[in-house]
This record gives structure tokens, sequence and C-alpha cells, in this order.
């Protein structure tokens, strides 16, 4: 394992590739076990905690899961119900019941039209993918003004960084308000330098997020305008 | 000799019209990620074959007739440029690129955990730029290669090889000569690391010797080219540790 210099395991793996025995560990996302050995399915770097190997994918695809704080944007409108796109192989399914207005059957279109953005959190998802999602809790709401971009699953963990530290910094450099949704949509709102200053970082994390050096490029950027 | 009297497609020293060796591949080179707007893509030279295919999804499937409760489908779209050939292909489907984009549909669905994504589609296109006889394993290696690198889990990867038969000789990975003059081919889609078979298709007669050769050429360049896939794959991403993978 020659690049295990952040103590944890850096193998890259690809589809097909025995990682080890699989006697004694437990088989996590992203391996399957064939045999005597667990093999990884996906692209990606070998992770071991607590006696579960997984394979931390390099990309993956969003797949919900109940809880998940999700971006969506309303695809079609029915009368009691909106579908939502949330990034996901399967649009969302939000119910009047779940909505936080009350409208008359057949209003659903005064709420929220297509085209419109929502922060939602994902109610449930079955075993045949059906998202029904809800906009009643705390914060989640119809997003009427900032900007909305998508980025790489694998980069949500990084542009929040460690604890959420790097938002926290980002947030208080740019004096905007960042939600950081769970399916990589990321939104915006604030004034219109702060809203500039984010779409770099954005820029950054798209194009640089999978590399080592990122964590030192975004300080850079943090640190620059902290200090201007 | 062959079916087509006396077509030579072996030279007095016993190397092909091309100069390899009876069992010896034409030059692979595979490169992962090519295309941005894709979720996976790669292109693939073998010999004067080169393919390129784009992989989206999983996306909801549509039509929803096509969908499965219980797993995903893959939708294949082999096409074959109107340039990739001498004579010019009419472009579209045609009936033979409707049966390659069936069979590699099929092999693919071997590898692909399919069961993971149930009422969905991963829409593979396969797109040959330049053909030079064994389009389809080129297809194949492109795929598999391609899927990997959208991040769809599989089982292993799949290599796309062939063997055929000239002059009464086995000889590995037919050239077009070889494979319009020759006497069999047998394409395979083969996954390297079990040796297991998940595609399989013969044109012309081998005897049970020949058919056996002809598996041990195609099971050894099945694992050469998976080196190469593998190396295509760890390249693109190699990145992220500072350039080691």
């Amino acid at each position: 394992m020659s690049g295990a210099k952040e103590g944890a395991e850096l193998r890259l793996v690809t589809p097909g590739e025995a990682i080890g025995a699989s006697t004694g560990v437990r088989a996590g996302t992203g391996t399957l076990i064939m045999g005597d050995n667990i093999i990884a399915t996906r692209v990606g770097w070998i992770k071991e905690n607590n006696g579960v190997t997984s394979v931390d994918p390099i990309h993956a695809a969003y797949m919900p899961r109940s809880g998940d704080l999700v971006i969506g944007v309303v695809e079609s409108v029915r009368n009691n119900l909106w579908f939502a796109d949330v990034n996901g192989p399967f649009n969302g399914l939000l119910p009047m019941s779940l909505a936080p207005w009350k409208v008359e059957f057949g209003a659903a279109r005064e709420q929220m039209d297509i085209g419109d953005v929502m922060l939602a959190r994902v109610q449930e998802v079955d075993e045949a993918h059906n998202i029904v999602l809800t906009m009643k809790g705390v914060g989640l709401r119809r997003l009427k003004e900032g900007i909305m971009s998508e980025i790489s699953m694998n980069h949500i963990s990084r542009l929040r960084g460690e604890g959420d530290s790097t938002l926290r910094s980002l947030k208080e450099v740019s004096d905007c308000r960042i939600i950081v949704a769970e399916n990589g949509r990321v939104w915006v709102d604030g004034d219109a330098d702060g809203i500039t200053f984010m779409r770099t970082v954005l820029d950054l994390v798209r194009n640089e997020g999978h590399k080592a050096t990122f964590n030192a490029s975004i300080e850079a950027l943090i640190d620059n305008r902290r200090n201007a | 000799m062959g079916g087509y009297g006396d077509v030579k497609l072996l030279r007095e020293d016993g190397l092909r019209l091309d100069g390899r060796k009876v069992d010896e591949m034409r030059e692979v080179e595979i490169e992962a990620g090519i295309l941005p707007a894709a979720d996976g893509s790669a292109w693939v030279k073998h010999g004067l074959n080169v393919a390129v295919c784009a992989v989206y999804g999983p996306m909801e499937a549509h039509p929803r007739k096509i969908q499965r409760q219980d797993r995903a489908v893959i939708d294949v779209r082999y096409n074959m440029a109107p340039f990739s050939t001498s004579d010019r292909i009419r472009p579209g489907f045609n009936r033979r690129s409707r049966e390659i984009s069936k069979v590699t549909a099929e092999a693919l669905e071997s590898v692909v955990l399919v069961e993971r994504y149930p009422r969905s589609k991963i829409r593979v296109e396969i797109e040959i730029l330049a053909a030079e006889a064994g389009t389809r394993c080129v297809g194949i290696t492109a795929a598999a290669v391609a899927l990997a690198d959208a991040g769809i889990p599989m089982r292993d990867l799949i290599v796309g090889v062939a063997s055929g038969k000239i002059e009464d000789t086995v000889v590995l990975d037919l050239d077009k000569a070889e494979d319009n003059y020759g006497q069999a081919d047998l394409p395979m889609g083969i996954l390297p690391t079990t040796g297991e078979i998940a595609f399989l298709q013969m044109d012309g007669d081998l005897s049970v010797e020949e058919y056996n050769t002809c598996m041990d050429y195609n099971l050894k360049a099945a694992r050469e080219i998976h080196v190469l896939m593998v190396d295509a794959l760890k390249r693109r991403y190699a990145e992220k540790n500072g350039g080691e993978a």
C-alpha cells in the first residue's frame, strides 16, 4: 500500500479486484464476497473501519436514503402532489399531506410550479426506489432566491470539510447562506459579490475536488478573501 | 485452405500477413473518462479498430414497459459510424447492429449488479469510429471500462476477445483479411479474474481441439487486455493521491 500517508487505507481498486480474504471481515458497500475473497465492485479507494471493508467510490450516482436533505426541482404537478427531480434515478414524490401548505385540491401549482426549487427531506424510499419527500420540518421550504449548482457526490464531504469546518469558513467569508444537500446540489444566497466568490469555490470543487491538494487550494481561497 | 480458394493468409515463415505470430494480439490502447458529458466513458483502440463508449445512468427506465421490478435493464446501442469502413455504412440501426446491441447487453448484464437498481435503466452507447474486424469485442471492452468509470457496481470487468481459424491454423485476434477469408471466428466475452465466459458466438466450424486452443488464446488475451483496462481506470483517478495509484 504505497499511498498510506494519511493513516487511512488509500489503495485504488477496480471492479473484480480481490481486496483480501473474506474470513474475519465484513463486506461493506462497494464490495462483494466471492468464494474466499472480498472483491471490489466499483472503482474507488479501500476503506477499513471496525472490521468492515468497503470501497469508497470515486464516482457514484446519488441513491436516496430516508432522512437525506435534498434540493429538488419540480418536474411535474398533479392536482394534489408534486414530482421533483432529486438528481437520482427516480423522481421524488411530494404529496400535499407532507407539504407545508394547505391548498385546495387542484391548486397545487399556486404554491409550487414546474421549475421551482425546494429544500426537502427524503421521507422514505421503498425497495422499488419510490421516493417520498417531505417538506414538514425545520428549515424545509421553497427556495425562492439564490443560485443552485451541482457537484459530484464524492466531493460533498470535501466541500464540507472536517466536521463542516470548511463550510463554516465559507459561510463566514462569503457572507452567504449556503446549503450543501445530500444529493450533490448546493444552494447559495447572498449579495452578488458573495455569490461570485462561491461560484469560484464550486468551480474549484468540480475541477480539483478529487486531488490531494484540494484542501490547501480552498484554504488559500478562503484566506485570500478574508484578508482582502 | 479456406472457403475462398487460394487466398493466402499465412506467410512462408509461419507468420501472419501483418507479421504477427499466431498467438499474438493486435496492439491495444485504452483511455477512461474522455467524454465530459457522460457519467462514464472510454476510448479503446484495438489494432485499427477505434471504439468510444458512453454510459449514462442509472436512470428511470423509459418506456415504462421495459421496466423490470427487480432489476435494472441495460440499454445498449452499438453503432458503426458511416466512415468506419471502406464502404460507407448507411447511418442508423440495421439488422447487424441490433443483434450486436442485444448480445452486448446480455454480456454486460452478467457482470453489472443489475439487482441493485430496480426499475432503472443504464444506457450504454458504443460508437465504432473505425472498424477492422472484431468490433463487437472492442465494443464490449470499451463498455466495461465506461461502466466502471461511471461508478456502476460490477462483479468484474468484462473483456471482449476473439480467436479464429485461418488455413487450418488457430490464430488469436483476427484482422480484416483473416475475418473475411478465414474459416472460423470465435468472439468471446470473458470475466478476466474468474475466467467465466459471459458471451460466446461462433462463425464457421472448429474441431474440439481447435476450439480448446481458441479458448486458451482468448483467455490469455483477456488477461493481457484486463491489465490495460485496470491501468486506464487507475490512471484516471491516481491524481487523488498526488500521482500514486
